[in-house]
């Protein structure tokens, strides 16, 4: 196996709703910020690969236009997921680690604000048996936080103060979006936005978008001092069928944190990508991390969730802690689908 | 007409729309058939529990599944939230729970909603029973929705 | 090389591969037919917002106008503009003022029309370079016979109605001949 690693991480400043931008002016400074940290340029990239989805502004093919933010010519190698950006970064690893690349561009990005999110992921559900009764997502995510309340493994109040925490810290965030939180005892009075769930343990609506670059070996050695080694990457998907699975626990991210050999050392941070507040409580228990680790020390996607980024700005987040010394080895975790189906696991890990 | 002014912001309505005829193949299809019968099927698994809505394939294991059995139109609810901002095309247009309910004989939950009226009526473990559509064609929509087990 | 042989064998395969196997449904149902498709007709509504640049190539529509963006590096003007040029990825660094009349680059004949918009076929459906531009834009050909339209023919934008200008990109009705030299074809190319 190669060593790559990540060298670079650039994000927008997030926010509910970047009207007067389309999509590539939107992710075309975050490119360019991506490149400007490591004095490089798109000549030096060998793989593009980009994450998004159509269906959050209503834009078909609009990941095509988006390469105008990367100057693609001469024509370049070039793959999109229309998933988040995390797996675009491990189908860019995949091509460093197949020998058909040495460094890689990674970048995701999304414009919700367009449409009526909430009914826009209605689509991703079985399309015969609950697409068509067009559920929203903040009440199928309350079905799980409902779930784990009834088992006893949370609690309104556990889930608010996981809520205070995140946002708090997310004041030392210059991306965030919702930064600051009102005490736990006025969270907790707040109404609820779909009983059990009230507007703090929702994640907010955000625009906005991630870049990273991958290489392999002595090409990250030159563009960083201290890059952050991808140790181990795995995803794994649970069952779509979510009245067959037990919603309070996450087999796919235990298998893919044991591929992902999580428990090979000490995890001093771990960026979750838990836009649900219950939703943290199930993968920290799925990765076995202890009380000495810090979780989503960047307030994590309850202070600002671009569908399609947040889970590529976690591997970044963790990646930029490890790169700046703050840690020495980080757990990234992205999800994609209604309650946590699907998920994806990276240890980082800094030397020296 | 425009202005000319270059800080104006321009927007549009947009609608992404497609009238999607979908195959149903022979379980799925089945089922459909069975809510049109006013009847509901699930399919029995690898290790023998009853899964409803019935899948071709094993949820945990993959292996194709091919023994429908008839469950029952009543069940309990595993869990709920409630929606008050209804939007386009849901069941019920008031507030309104959405559920997951295991239907008796079945080992596991079919999500839809019930018609409970207010919050306060909803709890995990209550008994609910389907409120069939006046006229059935085929379509998850046949269940109208589920109701208070005797409020029908 | 050797001749083709249709008759010989690739792999032969043991097992048939995968065929339906069959259900079991327990009695006590109707006599309808079986269900076999469902209509689940699905509709998503947006609020578009263009964009910056975009937004002034639609300003500048309303006022009959075409216009692109500038390449920071190599002057190319891009069309429509979408505020970053697509072959550095760095911002365009102005809009200027293309056409509004403009060159054949390519085209083709459409016998078959789809969507309700489409015109009478056969139409002429062509990629037009407007004047100073470095891309084509998309139109439609009319007045002149499908069989005289050629690559390198010069035309002009036929608007509507200045009651019926709006900020959008149907303010062009269609293309018309000029009365202008055609311009040699080899120069066209890599502006499509």
């Amino acid at each position: 196996m190669r060593d790559v690693a990540i060298v670079s991480v650039s994000q927008s400043t997030h926010q509910r709703s970047l009207d007067h931008l389309n999509e590539v002016e939107m992710i075309q400074p975050v490119i360019q910020g991506a490149f400007e940290q490591i004095d490089a340029t798109i000549r030096d990239i060998d793989f593009v690969c980009s994450g998004s989805s159509d269906y959050l502004a209503g834009q078909a093919f609009s990941f095509v236009m988006s390469l105008d933010a990367v100057g693609a010519w001469p024509p370049m190698a070039e793959s999109h997921v229309e998933m988040d950006g995390a797996w675009a970064l491990y189908e860019a690893w995949l091509k460093i680690q197949s020998g058909h690349a040495d460094t890689a561009l990674v970048f995701a990005y999304s414009k919700a604000s367009p449409g009526d999110l909430p009914r826009v992921l209605s689509r991703q559900l079985d399309p015969y048996y609950y697409g068509p009764l067009w559920p929203d997502s903040v009440a199928i995510a309350g079905l799980q936080a409902r779930a784990m309340i009834d088992a006893g493994l949370t609690s309104e109040a556990a889930m608010a103060e996981i809520a205070h925490r995140n946002r708090t810290v997310a004041l030392d965030n210059p991306h965030a979006q919702v930064k600051g939180s009102a005490s736990i005892e006025e969270l907790l009075a707040q109404p609820y936005l779909s009983d059990p769930l009230r507007v703090h343990d929702c994640p907010p609506i955000s625009d906005g978008g991630v870049a990273v670059i991958l290489a392999a070996g002595d090409k990250a050695h030159q563009w960083s001092k201290r890059p952050a080694w991808i140790r181990g990457l795995d995803h794994r998907v649970d069952s779509h069928n979510f009245g067959a699975r037990d919603l309070t626990t996450s087999p796919s991210i235990s298998i893919a944190a044991d591929k992902a050999g999580v428990a090979h050392g000490k995890v001093d941070i771990a960026e979750l990508c838990t836009p649900f507040t219950h939703q943290e409580t199930i993968a920290v228990k799925a990765l076995g991390l202890g009380d000495d680790c810090v979780v989503n020390p960047s307030g994590g996607p309850l202070a600002a969730n671009p569908m399609m980024a947040a889970g590529l700005i976690r591997l970044g987040e963790v990646a930029n802690r490890i790169m700046d010394g703050t840690a020495d080895r980080g757990v990234a975790h992205a999800t994609s689908g209604h309650c946590l189906q699907q998920n994806l696991i990276a240890v980082l890990e800094g030397e020296g | 007409m425009a202005d000319g002014s270059s800080n104006e912001l321009l927007e549009a309505p947009l609608v992404i729309e497609y009238p999607f005829m979908r195959t149903t193949g022979p379980v799925i299809g089945a089922f459909l058939t069975g809510l049109r019968d006013g009847r509901v099927l699930g399919i029995t698994g690898a290790d023998g529990r009853i899964v409803c809505p019935p899948v071709e394939y094993d949820p945990m294991t993959g292996a194709a599944l091919t023994e429908m059995v008839e469950v029952g139109t009543e069940g309990v609810v595993t869990s709920w939230s409630w929606v008050t901002t209804v939007r386009e095309g849901q069941p019920l247009q008031r507030p309104h729970a959405l559920a997951l309910i295991q239907l008796d004989g079945a080992d596991t939950s079919m999500m839809h909603v019930v018609d409970a009226g207010t919050s306060d009526a909803m709890s995990t473990g209550m008994r609910v029973a389907i409120r069939w559509a006046d006229e059935r064609e085929g379509l998850i929509s046949d269940i109208a929705a589920f109701v208070p087990a005797g409020a029908q | 090389m050797p001749p083709y042989d249709n008759d010989r064998v690739v792999v032969e395969l043991t097992n048939p591969g995968w065929s339906q196997p069959e259900i079991h449904i327990p009695a006590g149902g109707g006599d309808g037919e079986p269900v076999q498709r469902i209509r689940v007709p699905a509709a998503l509504r947006y609020r578009y917002n263009p964009g910056t640049a975009p937004t002034e190539f639609l300003l500048a529509l309303a006022n009959k106008k075409l216009v692109g963006g500038v390449c920071p590096e190599t002057g190319d003007v891009y069309v429509p503009p979408r505020g970053v040029s697509p072959v550095v990825g760095r911002p365009t660094s102005g809009t200027v003022e293309i056409g509004p009349n403009g060159t054949v680059t390519t085209f083709c004949v459409v016998h078959i029309g789809f969507g309700v918009n489409a015109p009478p076929t056969p139409f002429v459906s062509a990629l037009i370079l407007p004047d100073g531009a470095a891309v084509s834009l998309y139109g439609t050909i009319l007045e002149i016979p499908i069989e005289q339209v050629r690559t390198g023919m010069r035309l002009e934008p036929v608007w509507v109605d200045d009651d019926e200008l709006t900020t959008s990109f149907e303010n062009i009705k269609y293309w018309r001949p000029l009365d202008e030299p055609d311009v040699d074809p080899d120069l066209l190319k890599g502006h499509m």
